[in-house]
């Protein structure tokens, strides 16, 4: 059997006919070519394979490929707008966010998340908000600073379009 | 990690879900947020013919207030409960809990009708339920019935849900005025299940306690209620000495699990701690 599905990725409509056994993070790693979503410990604790789905953050190695079927989805290909970083990108490369980079693009993708709910965390709603995702090389210290770059940066950004 | 193959439909109501429960018999599973049942199944614990998808049927995701009680659909998620402002009033275990569920990402996908129905001797809300002397609203070929949390969870990953039936609805009695609630839990840090948690519903009358509810998770094989602590703890004024006497044998008579995260000397011992952290900042 197989299903057929509709998808808004990155802002593009896309269809396919997907197994139902399809995992959400597979369709788009090995369906669609969008690699930038990892697979870390494909058992929903590392956040590696965060995409942000109608709006909300969730861990794409726990769902199946039908279950997004209408639905909207960003991933870390889709941060950046014309070439140019989004602030969350601009803030780990500033703030030295990462080493070996595995798990930015899940972490990035909840950071999004969170400064879309919430424009001014504090560091400790920041890690808080990044419970669900593991880095096994900074100590967390950088990504946070990076969080809080990108907070910063969209709000001044945004105090500019009002002025 | 890949499940093995299966068939997949999608309910649009809870009674297209029935009719496809009736029609596939045992072979199918129901999924909702899929949280607990595709690792699961991508583990081949499980390995159903059919998935009947009913994360799509807006009936069942709802909280409100019934009067009595507050009323939450099975298709809630934790996150709609940790969002949610029903549940004060001495059910503040409610919000407590559900922010230590997982994370963000799975609270905004797991649902709390998934969770029981799952029934993983580590879940957080078996013991909230417990606490809460919640009630079950399920639903099968044979009509709709209610479950009594104390009969709904029989043991490990075992419920009284039969084949057919699905859960529609958590029924949470509101509790008697001088009521206060908590959850504490010792959790596993990286799944961040409970290795010991206690949900506890205090009511004070005057200096002393009226009417005690603890319920414990992660502890034996399948949550239950710690009775002998509720005894202990009714009629005595709260003091820490009193509630540290009350939850010594907050494991007494349960089959205490061990394995490579806490042995059953240890899971015991923390048994008495969180059910003394839970029962302090409750009273």
């Amino acid at each position: 059997m197989s299903v057929r599905i509709q998808v808004t990725i990155n802002g593009q409509s896309r269809e396919a006919e997907v197994e139902p056994r399809t995992l959400l993070v597979d369709f788009l790693r090995e369906h669609l070519q969008l690699t930038g979503t990892h697979v870390g410990c494909d058992t929903s604790s590392c956040g590696a394979c965060n995409i942000l789905i109608d709006g909300q953050s969730a861990k794409s190695c726990t769902m199946l490929a039908a279950q997004v079927d209408g639905s909207e989805i960003i991933t870390v290909e889709g941060l950046a707008q014309n070439g140019n970083l989004h602030p969350i990108q601009e803030g780990f490369k500033e703030e030295h966010g990462l080493q070996c980079g595995f798990c930015t693009p899940g972490m990035m993708m909840t950071a999004v998340d969170l400064l879309n709910h919430n424009p001014d965390p504090s560091e400790s709603e920041i890690r808080h908000a990044l419970e669900g995702n593991f880095c096994r090389c900074t100590g967390y210290h950088n990504i946070v600073r990076s969080v809080q770059y990108a907070a910063k940066k969209i709000r001044e950004s945004k105090k500019e379009a009002v002025a | 990690m890949i499940p093995a193959k299966f068939d997949y439909e999608r309910a649009g109501s809870v009674d297209e879900a029935l009719t496809m429960l009736a029609q596939h018999g045992d072979s199918a599973k129901i999924l909702a947020g899929g949280h607990s049942l595709i690792p699961a199944m991508k583990l081949r614990l499980n390995q159903p013919g059919v998935l009947i998808d009913i994360g799509r049927i807006k009936e069942l995701r709802y909280i409100k207030d019934g009067g009595d009680h507050v009323a939450i659909g099975a298709g809630a998620t934790h996150d709609d409960i940790l969002n949610s402002d029903h549940f004060g009033g001495g059910l503040e275990m409610w919000t407590e809990a559900a922010g230590m569920i997982g994370d963000p990402q799975v609270r905004h996908k797991g649902t709390l009708g998934g969770s029981i129905a799952h029934a993983d001797p580590a879940a957080d809300w078996p013991a909230v339920l417990l606490a809460s002397d919640a009630t079950i609203v399920v639903k099968g070929s044979g009509g709709q019935r209610e479950i009594a949390s104390s009969d709904f969870f029989t043991g490990f990953y075992m419920t009284d849900l039969q084949d057919g039936e699905l859960i529609l609805e958590i029924r949470v009695p509101k509790p008697p005025a001088g009521s206060k609630s908590s959850y504490q839990k010792f959790m596993q840090p990286a799944s961040r299940f409970a290795i010991v948690g206690c949900a506890a519903v205090i009511t004070m009358d005057g200096g002393s306690c009226s009417r005690a509810r603890v319920g414990m998770t992660g502890v034996a094989d399948g949550p239950y209620r710690a009775t002998n602590v509720e005894d202990a703890l009714t009629g005595k004024s709260l003091d820490e000495g009193a509630v540290e006497s009350a939850c010594a044998d907050a494991a007494e008579g349960q089959s205490v699990m061990s394995d490579h995260f806490a042995s059953e000397g240890y899971r015991e011992h923390l048994a008495r701690v969180y059910a003394k952290r839970a029962v302090m900042a409750a009273s």
